[in-house]
């Protein structure tokens, strides 16, 4: 069996040099959600993706500019133009209730040390809208 | 404001990356240029949102069918695929077995698991780096998964990106071996903190080799204080019981 999800997949031979990664395949997702918009909002042309990446998701910002030209080619947003908006990493301590800013998934508590941190936002990756013609 | 991206002064631009050297201008004091057909559209939706609702019809048909499923990953050469034949033969006489092997290329993988007699499926990933959801829908059908059973899904092996695709699986179990460094519980943190188990392999290597398994628990915990351990020789069998009694307990409780 070969790929079964495969029939979505764009990426072109030779295009990413062999370069396999998460980033691509969301970036067919952003491709996926632009085409089935344009059918149920009636636009054949994207000129602006607006994303929003939390800091605690594990995309790396960097590889989905890299690949978002190459994913997007012979598509409705051919060219078009992305932005990136980062979304602060936030966590409440399971142990003394401080709600916390996290750099990182796993940042223990300031304040009594817990590692014990429940992530209440910055794992967030979605396409906040788009600018059609 | 902007209308187009939100932000709300001109100083914030700088924030913004150049996209293949154009950066989205704000430092112009008139209003932009746009086409007048241009719109904007909101969308807000996850990037995950499909591979998820395939995810959730996964989780939905094991729990229906009372299919206890483990998604194994690991870096390449952990030995998750010696971990399932040994595992396999252990308790295939218990409740029915089948394996979902990924890789990006062979049947290898699915030829070994097989030869111990149980059903195996290999997906080949290609290009992809990941399992995903649907393609599990598709294999479980295929393979004709049996109800009270256990479903292991072996996924490509790769500590970054299957990390972030739900299988619908009931746990992430994290396959290390100490012939890699001990501290990878740190350096792929995002792996180690989606898993409910890790399993420190080839333990009958701990003379020859420089790993230091509490330093390795200690940093699983620090990004993971609810992961649950245990250390195990597939090959030689040592503690092998400790990982195929908690197997036998989900099975059992889930069926």
């Amino acid at each position: 069996m070969t790929n079964p999800s495969g029939a979505d997949l764009h990426w072109p031979e030779g295009g990413m040099a062999g370069i396999a990664m998460h980033e691509l395949s969301l970036l067919e997702s952003v491709r996926e959600i632009l085409e089935n918009h344009a059918l149920s909002q009636n636009f054949n042309k994207v000129t602006q993706v607006t994303l929003e990446i939390g800091k605690l998701s594990s995309v790396e910002p960097d590889a989905l500019r890299f690949g978002f030209d190459v994913v997007m080619k012979d598509s409705l947003a051919e060219n078009a133009e992305l932005i990136i908006s980062d979304i602060a990493g936030l966590g409440v301590c399971r142990q003394c209730g401080l709600q916390i800013e996290m750099e990182t998934s796993h940042d223990p508590c300031p304040h009594c040390a817990s590692p014990f941190v429940k992530i209440i936002q910055g794992a967030e990756m979605r396409i906040k809208d788009l600018i059609v013609i | 404001m902007c209308g187009i991206c939100g932000c709300s002064q001109p100083g914030k631009i700088n924030k913004l990356q150049p996209v293949n050297g154009r950066v989205h201008q704000h430092d112009h004091d008139h209003g932009h240029h746009h086409h007048d057909a241009e719109r904007l559209i909101k969308v807000e939706q996850d990037l995950l949102s499909k591979n998820n609702a395939y995810a959730e019809q996964n989780r939905t048909y094991f729990q229906q069918q009372h299919i206890f499923t483990l998604n194994l990953v690991s870096s390449p050469g952990a030995g998750k695929t010696t971990l399932l034949v040994e595992t396999i033969k252990v308790l295939k006489d218990r409740f029915p077995i089948a394996v979902i092997e990924g890789d990006q290329q062979t049947e290898h993988d699915a030829d070994r698991i097989r030869a111990t007699g149980v059903p195996a499926l290999q997906i080949n990933t290609g290009r992809a780096c990941h399992l995903d959801a649907h393609g599990i829908g598709h294999a479980i059908h295929e393979l004709g998964v049996q109800a009270n059973s256990l479903l292991a899904i072996e996924n490509v092996g790769n500590l970054v990106c299957p990390s972030s695709f739900d299988l619908g699986e009931a746990h992430k179990v994290v396959v290390l071996s100490v012939t890699e460094g001990d501290d990878k519980p740190l350096k792929y943190p995002d792996m180690f903190h989606a898993a409910d188990l890790m399993i420190i392999n080839k333990t009958d290597l701990l003379p020859y080799v420089d790993f230091d398994v509490e330093r390795c628990i200690n940093f699983a915990r620090q990004v993971n204080p609810d992961i649950q351990i245990i250390q195990l020789s597939s090959t030689k069998g040592d503690n092998f019981s400790a990982w195929t009694d908690w197997l036998a307990g989900h099975v059992k409780l889930e069926a």
